[in-house]
């Protein structure tokens, strides 16, 4: 296996389908009109020398590198930047362009230092290639002049470094910044001779708007923007394409290694959901693998006051086995389940629901979706016939509006944010849903038409006086309702829309936006052209998290807006395998593909398959067995990468919970903080350490491929295997591709995936089946998977979360850029120096009213608890809404939250708790407590030494 | 598990009704527990419908002893 070299074509692909016929040093082609003779002599294998050109960005023209001669043309036109035209003869290579180039070189490298061997780009370096390409000899002019050899390296950033000696000012850096990733925070500071990137003005990269995408290292041909890791170990010698383990975009990266060490993670060019590009998370935050904190021996006690005690894999499996088995001999059958993880691959989260549903005999297995996108599932599937969104990323190029609805892109979906970026640079329009003002609302060259900044709780009130103009305007796309719809739900509805309580002025007084503002962003969203939904978190995590995503699929179909590229509605999914952990058969009334348990048909294929009678009832939601443990009818639990202490809501009930059960046990990569209540400790493997695959947010089955050996010594599929082989299961799987093979046997809308249909297509989106056999990009296309679009009424319903003089604020809660989920991998990487601790963001009327001050400590308290952080005073915080994030344990932000849930998913309202703040000293007694106790828990027995 | 909260959660499943009329709600959130609710929380809740009932909604009560009457549970 070597280094995977991916193509430079110098230019972008043309897009037209009108062909031109070239002629290039004597070879005909055929390509696209608009295609740069650059592109074009690629395409025939001639690869023109280049330097400021590469096929991510949009041609520049400025390093004169890439002249050509074309016949019946004066001068040298540079190739990246001349148009093939019909007929064109073009020459590459003569006498007077080696001249030129190499005139060129050398003044390039007049200014450059030539310290190629010790160079951390040495073999990686294009100015390096193209002075061999060009055949430079000799640089005639000395050092003594003026130059810039001794210009300060900027190391500000944890990850990667400017040495300014080293830029031959090509701009690549700063038209990544601009073109691909969208954040303009580099430009060229200066003119002529003095010109030089700078990251803002007069700033460092580390305290610019930088967000450490890697796009302007990525660009970079030189050593100038040089990963920190390259530099430490060396250039890499081979590579494997493999899928990012963070968010729901499913980048997809080269990862380059010397031997079993990472060098660093490249973004595959080919990747569907990324096209090469990356955010600082999947690009440089990975060194949680190898960090000291990971746990790589399984450890068992006999209460979760006792240290841990390391043992064997086999006594750590037989022990687990016989406290499950014991167990359900006491308390019965269903007195244990299983939690399957969003962070684990598809085929290790079937492995889970399959342990628990023939091995323990019982459906209670259910997975962090319930806290996340659970009404997801159940909205689009009552209304559309699938739990799943509609369409691929790439449909944002075909977006005329679009309607962001409680989702931050830029800090959760980084990625993508910048797709969407684009296209609304190109010109489309934009209505955000937020009570916040987040980063897309006003960012350069990105102001939304219209911010809707709704107060908490109030989503199917806005959304159904968008609706309510939609229908009372005569918006309502009428030849599509009839031809896709059933008109009898469609007539009810529209009667109910029409009402006066959800016109726009009835909603203003409770949503605080005024009337006239939705009134406009209804009418731009239905007859703006091409409307496309994209929502998060803020849209699913509340007692009407469902409601709500019944009602934006109301209001795409009422506009026609579904089953075709450039709409859709686009749940954008958190974690990496979110999609993939629900589509496995991870809730506990379904199997895999969405079926219920109680469908015979489709139980008695599992039974066939599985050899064992399987129950057809559903089990205990997450919440459920917590309150079933309390109780005393739920003693035994395994969870495979979750920490739900951390990131399910109302804290003390979780942890009265776990308290209460026998046997918890945790599969982690880290003692978690789960893991402060458990019994036995499971060693978990990275992504870097397996094979498997990962399905994101557009329904895209990705590899994950293997680079290292797991360093817990399996493959947390293996483990689960052990598990089960020990509960009596024959589980015999030699390879994750047997688990998707029978995955593809069991589930419909997998039958046509398998790890050699991966492997041809590079990736594939289900539904992939007889009828789609290349996968399905756009969902719903001439009909739903329902058969006809089902319009259900939404009422809105307030919440029983409300302010009142004890409690008047409303804390809602979210992510940031640089942290992921509980942050047990981003904490453990340089990613903490942007965002150290949690923080409560205030806006500055409220925080005056209190005598708060930006970077006080605050005490936060809600009906469930109370935690105290320091705030940040900002204006993008609504009047009465506080926010804050819930990567760091020692906050604890969610025992501020309550058990208030969606009615339909029990997916808990983290998104709407009624609080107060009030100036504080420090961490609150519960805070300290915590610590004692998590502290206690995490002790490890010394070998050898007696318990 | 607390009949307080599985009251809560039966009268959240009525509210989303609340437009039907009687024969659909009834059956709208007869289905919905049906197809959600563990044996557990519905051998609870069954056992408080028993006792009076009180505070559950008229038609999440209705749905209620729809269901039991339909499939009554199983002692295992």
């Amino acid at each position: 296996m070597g280094l995977i070299h991916e193509i430079d074509y110098g230019t972008k692909p043309g897009t037209a389908t009108r062909l031109v016929h070239v002629n290039i040093d004597g070879q005909s082609i055929a390509v696209p009109e608009g295609t740069s003779v650059m592109r074009a002599a690629m395409e025939l294998g001639t690869q023109i020398p280049k330097l400021c050109a590469t096929d991510m960005l949009d041609s520049f023209g400025s390093c004169r590198l890439c002249l050509v001669e074309i016949e019946g043309r004066a001068g040298t036109p540079a190739s990246c930047t001349t148009p093939v035209a019909e007929g064109m003869v073009v020459h590459t290579q003569n006498a007077k362009l080696a001249k030129l180039r190499r005139g060129v070189m050398e003044l390039y490298i007049s200014d450059h230092p030539l310290d190629c061997l010790t160079c951390s780009a040495n073999g990686d370096c294009e100015l390096q290639d193209m002075a061999g390409a060009v055949g430079l000899r000799e640089v005639r002019y000395g050092y003594d002049g003026e130059n810039h050899l001794d210009s300060v390296k900027d190391v500000s950033n944890p990850y990667f470094q400017f040495d300014p000696a080293k830029c031959i000012v090509c701009s690549r850096c700063v038209r990544a910044c601009e073109e691909v990733q969208g954040t303009f925070a580099l430009t060229i500071e200066g003119s002529g001779f003095s010109s030089k990137v700078s990251p803002g003005i007069g700033e460092s990269f580390f305290d610019s708007e930088c967000v450490s995408c890697g796009a302007c290292v990525q660009a970079c041909p030189t050593a100038t923007l040089m990963e920190k890791s390259v530099i430490e170990i060396g250039q890499p010698e081979h590579s494997q394409v493999t899928t990012c383990a963070y968010c729901g975009v499913g980048c997809t990266f080269k990862a380059e290694m010397r031997g079993e060490e990472v060098v660093r993670m490249v973004p595959y060019k080919d990747g569907k959901a990324n096209h090469g590009h990356s955010c600082v998370k999947g690009r440089f935050a990975w060194g949680y693998a190898t960090h000291k904190d990971r746990i790589t021996k399984p450890m068992i006690r006999a209460r979760i006051t006792d240290p841990w005690r390391e043992v064997s894999w086999d006594e750590a499996i037989a022990h687990t086995a016989a406290e499950f088995k014991r167990i359900q001999a006491k308390y019965g059958r269903d007195s244990i389940g299983g939690i399957t993880s969003s962070r684990c691959t598809n085929e290790e989260t079937f492995l889970v629901q399959k342990l628990v549903r023939a091995g323990f005999g019982n459906n209670n297995v259910d997975t962090c979706a319930r806290v996340c996108h659970s009404p997801t599932g159940y909205g689009l599937k009552s209304t559309f016939g699938t739990s799943a969104g509609t369409q691929d990323f790439d449909s944002v190029d075909q977006a005329d509006v679009i309607l962001v609805i409680g989702a931050n892109p830029t800090d959760g979906h980084p990625v993508f944010a910048s797709r969407m970026k684009k296209r609304l640079r190109e010109g489309a329009k934009l209505i955000v849903v937020d009570p916040r003002r987040i980063d897309l609302v006003r960012t350069p060259h990105v102001k939304a038409d219209y911010h809707l900044p709704l107060r908490p709780g109030t989503n199917v009130a806005v959304i159904n006086a968008l609706a309510h103009v939609i229908v009372t305007e005569g918006l309502v796309d009428e030849a599509f309702v009839r031809e896709r719809c059933d008109i009898a739900d469609f007539a009810e509805w529209a009667a109910f829309i029409a009402e006066e309580q959800n016109s726009p002025e009835a909603v203003s007084a409770l949503s605080g936006v005024p009337a006239d503002l939705i009134r406009k962003a209804a009418r731009l969203y239905a007859a703006g052209g091409n409307g496309a939904i994209y929502y998060g978190l803020g849209v699913t995590e509340h007692s009407q998290g469902s409601t709500t995503v019944i009602a934006i699929a109301n209001l795409a179909m009422a506009t026609g807006n579904i089953g075709r590229p450039g709409v859709g509605v686009n749940p954008l999914r958190g974690q990496n395998n979110v999609q993939g952990s629900c589509d496995m058969g991870s809730f506990p009334h379904e199997f895999s593909g969405y079926r219920h348990v109680s469908d015979d048909a489709t139980r008695q294929m599992f039974e066939a398959v599985w050899n064992v009678p399987l129950s057809g009832e559903p089990g205990l939601r997450i919440p459920n067995m917590l309150d079933a443990a309390v109780s005393g009818t739920f003693m035994g639990l395994y969870i495979q990468g979750e920490d739900i202490v951390q990131s399910d809501p109302d804290t003390k009930h979780i942890t009265a919970g776990l308290a209460a059960m026998e046997c918890v046990v945790v599969q982690d990569l880290f003692l978690n903080e789960t893991a402060n209540f458990a019994h036995v400790f499971l060693p978990g493997s990275t992504f870097l350490e397996k094979d498997g695959t990962f399905t994101n947010a557009e329904r895209r089955i990705q590899r994950v491929r293997k680079v290292m050996a797991p360093k817990n010594g399996y493959g947390d599929w293996e483990v689960t295997q052990l598990l089960a082989n020990a509960l009596g299961m024959q589980m015999n799987y030699t390879h994750p591709s047997e688990i998707m093979d029978e995955i593809a046997r069991l589930t419909p809308t997998f039958s046509g995936v398998s790890y050699a249909a991966l492997d041809r297509m590079g990736s594939i989106q289900w539904p992939c089946n007889e009828q789609m056999p290349e996968g399905t990009p756009t969902m719903h296309v001439g009909h739903f998977v329902i058969g006809k679009g089902k319009f259900i009424i939404t009422d809105y319903v307030a919440t029983d979360e409300r302010t009142g003089p004890r409690f008047p604020l409303l804390l809602t809660t979210g992510r940031i850029l640089s942290q992921y989920n509980v942050g047990a991998q981003t904490r453990r990487t340089e990613n903490k120096l942007w965002h150290e601790e949690d923080l409560l963001e205030i806006h500055p009327h409220d925080a005056e009213n209190r005598g708060i001050k930006d970077g006080d400590w605050v005490k936060l308290a809600s009906r469930a608890g109370e935690t105290a952080l320091r705030a940040k005073i900002t204006d993008r915080m609504a009047l009465g809404v506080v926010y804050t994030t819930f990567h760091h344990p020692e906050t604890q932000a969610n025992v501020i939250t309550t058990d208030f849930s969606d009615w339909a998913t029990n997916c808990p309202e983290y998104k709407v708790t009624a609080v107060q703040i009030s100036p504080s000293n420090g961490p609150t007694d519960w805070q300290t407590k915590y610590q004692h106790l998590s502290d206690q828990a995490r002790r490890i027995a010394v070998a050898g030494a007696a318990e | 598990m607390s009949p307080e909260k599985l009251v809560y959660m039966a009268n959240q499943i009525a509210k989303f009704f609340v437009h039907k009329n009687d024969d659909e709600a009834i059956a709208g959130i007869a289905e919905h527990i049906k197809s959600f609710w563990e044996k557990r929380m519905l051998t609870e809740i069954y056992a408080y419908l028993d006792a009076d009932g009180t505070g559950l909604d008229d038609r999440a009560k209705k749905a209620l002893q729809r269901l039991r009457d339909a499939s009554p549970l199983s002692v295992t």
